[in-house]
């Protein structure tokens, strides 16, 4: 391997990884943000809303990024409708995530046990206090291992950003491979990059749900 | 005497299938302790769930200090301030310390001054000794603790009257007695409840008033003494027998059968 | 020049070019999946087992795919592999490779944890009832396995069907490169590409859809 070669191109690598981790967050936040909408559209039978929300998870979780961002950045402009690339990949990710979110969301809320929703009404809660105070906490806490292993997957997929002609790492690496010819080097950059990306947002994860382990979630009967 | 605090005239309730409460009536004067007992499925659990509008009832009124709070949808929270209830699987919330879930209902549902729900609380552990664990997590606690708590935490509220739905039914044996004390010393202090329990003794300790609720409705109803003592059905007589045990007759006469083939 | 783009699809045999495409991730897909099923079994026995080399061996080829995006193992095994070891392996090949190494690893986490839910005292209610183990397995522990495992399974496969759609990245002619190669055909319909990548995503949804209600189906029948 090329040392040379790999020193000479961590700036390029540099601006990669910015583009791939701030539209990735991007992605992410906005996802969280959909989901969550999403969600609780569906756990308050919001009347045609919730209908909405349920088709739209639907259609997000069985297409594939790539699909819908060739969608999104090649079809709709010919009615019409157009983005900047960096605005697809946001829409694309936040498209894709918000279902996954939503699910997430959705299966912590499930899990939080019937007795408590009651415990929380016996002292006189409101069905927004208990929600705030009781519901939510609980149902975060057993659904953040689902939402981060969903931050990492909607990382993971900005690989794809390349076809939008966005300079993410991916499509940095695509380039260099395809001008210079050093194939390992690039490569192996490649993933030692992804890799300084994502560990630390497993580490985060790991750190938390240990946290939320540790606080006693979904312990408290002893029967 | 007393006033009338709980009005419950002749509720019908359903689930699927035939009715799991057939036209039951009571009233609960202040200060006053009714047990509730009844085989499995008489509808004991249902009653209390209806009191509080856990279920809604199909007919009939129930009725708060001469309110109907029956058939509400809207304040129901309102009407589940001024009841308390505690269940068998303690319920605590499982992400909050102790003092947390004490203050949480005071605090937010009625608006109090943290401070000074705080020094109440503290007050209340202490009557029930747990003082030491107000800054404990839940699944720290025994069984027994926990349920002490969950009693502190409806007490918190002072509610116009408790409902206990067999809040001894999850605990081991020693940890019921440390429970029934509080809610002995609960009633002592005047508090005004409906007990659903299968301790009998306890029942007999505790009551003022026994119903007998069998199939959805009152078979019974009568004074500790008369109904633990002389019931008056003969359901109720079947019932009371169920929680003793025939003594294995003469022990000598019998022996042991040794079956070879097992 | 006044109809809509979308008679486009239905002149000649442009719809079954489209349908010939989405057959060639859909061919991969199946594939992987049968693959990963064989080979996941054996990764997630081995995951379960006492020894430690074999134990250390899964955890780090699952923290791999974890941590790679797909696209990025695909450029490695499809530019990498060339350079490294000198096998010039084609883009479906390399697709069988790749998504086998990632569904394997993910289909045996799966298996591992199928098997691990099985509460103890049913293995060991079921020695007290005088089972021999073979019997044990066959009426006690597999039955449970499969209940759980099976929704979870139907998941990654849709996954898998989803993922396959970056062989687009490797030069594989696949659905939307067809979908291409019929917009430029017909580059004077200026609605063409709207509804060829339109009609692109309902095939990918109806192909997934079905599998996404069985999942669910099986689960909430389980549970």
């Amino acid at each position: 391997m090329d040392g040379s070669f790999i020193l000479a191109h961590v700036p390029d690598y540099l601006s990669g990884a910015w583009v791939t981790l701030r539209f990735g967050l991007y992605g992410v936040i906005c996802a969280m943000v959909l989901g969550l909408l999403c969600c609780l559209l569906r756990y308050f039978r919001i009347p045609v809303l919730q209908r909405i929300a349920g088709g739209y998870i639907e259609l997000a979780r069985n297409t594939p990024l790539l699909v819908q961002l060739f969608f999104l950045y090649a079809g709709l402009p010919r009615v019409g409708i157009r983005f900047s690339a960096e605005a697809c990949a946001v829409i694309g990710l936040t498209f894709l995530g918000g279902a996954y979110m939503a699910e997430a969301f959705r299966s912590g809320l499930e899990s939080v046990d019937r007795a408590q929703v009651e415990a929380g009404e016996c002292i006189g809660l409101t069905r927004g206090q208990n929600i705030r105070y009781v519901i939510f906490p609980q149902a975060l806490a057993t659904a953040a291992p689902a939402l981060f292993a969903n931050v990492i997957f909607l990382i993971k997929e900005t690989s794809v950003f390349s076809v939008l002609a966005m300079m993410d790492l991916m499509n940095v690496a695509d380039t260099l491979r395809t001008s210079g010819g050093r194939t390992v080097e690039v490569l192996f950059m490649l993933v030692v990059a992804y890799l300084l990306i994502l560990l630390p947002v497993s580490a985060l994860a790991t750190l938390v749900e240990r946290r939320l382990r540790y606080a006693g979630f979904g312990n408290q009967h002893s029967v | 005497m007393s006033e009338t605090i709980l009005e419950v005239r002749d509720i019908h309730k359903s689930f699927d299938g035939p009715g799991v409460l057939r036209g039951v009536s009571l009233e609960i004067r202040e200060g006053e302790v009714v047990v509730i007992v009844g085989p499995s499925g008489c509808g004991k659990s249902t009653l209390l769930r209806c009191i509080n509008g856990l279920e809604t009832i199909d007919s009939g009124e129930i009725r708060l200090r001469g309110e109907v709070i029956s058939g509400r949808t809207r304040d129901l929270h309102l009407v589940r301030q001024k009841i308390g209830m505690v269940f068998q699987s303690y319920d605590l919330f499982p992400h909050m310390k102790v003092m947390d879930n004490l203050q949480l209902g005071p605090v937010r549902a009625l608006g109090r001054p943290k401070a000074e729900v705080e020094r109440e609380a503290l007050e209340m552990l202490e009557r029930v000794g747990l003082r030491d664990k107000a800054q404990a997590l839940p699944r720290t606690l025994s069984g027994g603790q926990k349920q002490r708590v969950a009693l502190v935490r409806a007490m918190m509220m002072h509610p116009e009257i408790l409902l206990l739905d067999e809040i001894t039914a999850a605990l081991d044996p020693e940890m019921v007695s440390e429970v029934l004390n509080v809610v002995i010393d609960l009633a002592s202090g005047g508090m005004t409840m409906a007990i659903v329990t299968h301790e009998m003794r306890f029942a007999e300790a505790v009551a003022d008033r026994v119903l007998f609720l069998e199939e959805g409705v009152i078979l019974e109803e009568g004074s500790p003494e008369q109904f633990f003592h002389e019931p008056k059905t003969e359901r109720a007589r079947r019932f009371l027998q169920s929680f003793t045990y025939a003594a294995r007759r003469n022990r000598d006469g019998i022996q042991p059968k040794n079956n070879p083939g097992d | 020049m006044q109809d809509l783009g979308i008679s486009i699809l239905f002149k000649g045999v442009n719809f079954q070019r489209l349908l010939m495409g989405l057959w060639v991730t859909l061919r991969l897909a199946l594939i992987t999946i049968g693959l990963s099923g064989v080979f996941g079994l054996v990764f997630g026995l081995l995951m379960l087992s006492k020894r430690k080399i074999p134990k250390i061996f899964c955890r780090c080829w699952l923290e791999i795919v974890r941590f790679m995006p797909q696209l990025v193992l695909l450029y490695i095994v499809y530019f990498g592999f060339a350079r490294l070891f000198g096998w010039d392996l084609d883009g479906e090949t390399s697709a069988v490779i790749v998504f086998t190494f990632w569904g394997t690893a993910e289909m045996g986490d799966l298996i591992r944890g199928a098997l691990t839910s099985i509460p103890r005292h049913q293995t060991e209610s079921a020695a007290a009832l005088g089972l021999t183990k073979g019997r044990i397995y066959l009426h006690v522990l597999i039955p449970q396995t499969v209940r759980r495992l099976l929704p979870q399974a139907i998941n990654l496969s849709t996954r898998i069907i989803k993922t396959t759609a970056l062989v687009k990245m490797i030069n594989v002619t696949e659905v939307l490169k067809v979908g291409q190669q019929i917009i430029g055909q017909f580059y004077r319909q200026p609605d063409a590409a709207f509804w060829v990548y339109f009609v692109i995503f309902l095939l990918y949804f109806l192909v997934c859809w079905p599998f996404s209600l069985l999942a669910r189906h099986l689960e909430s029948h389980w549970a």
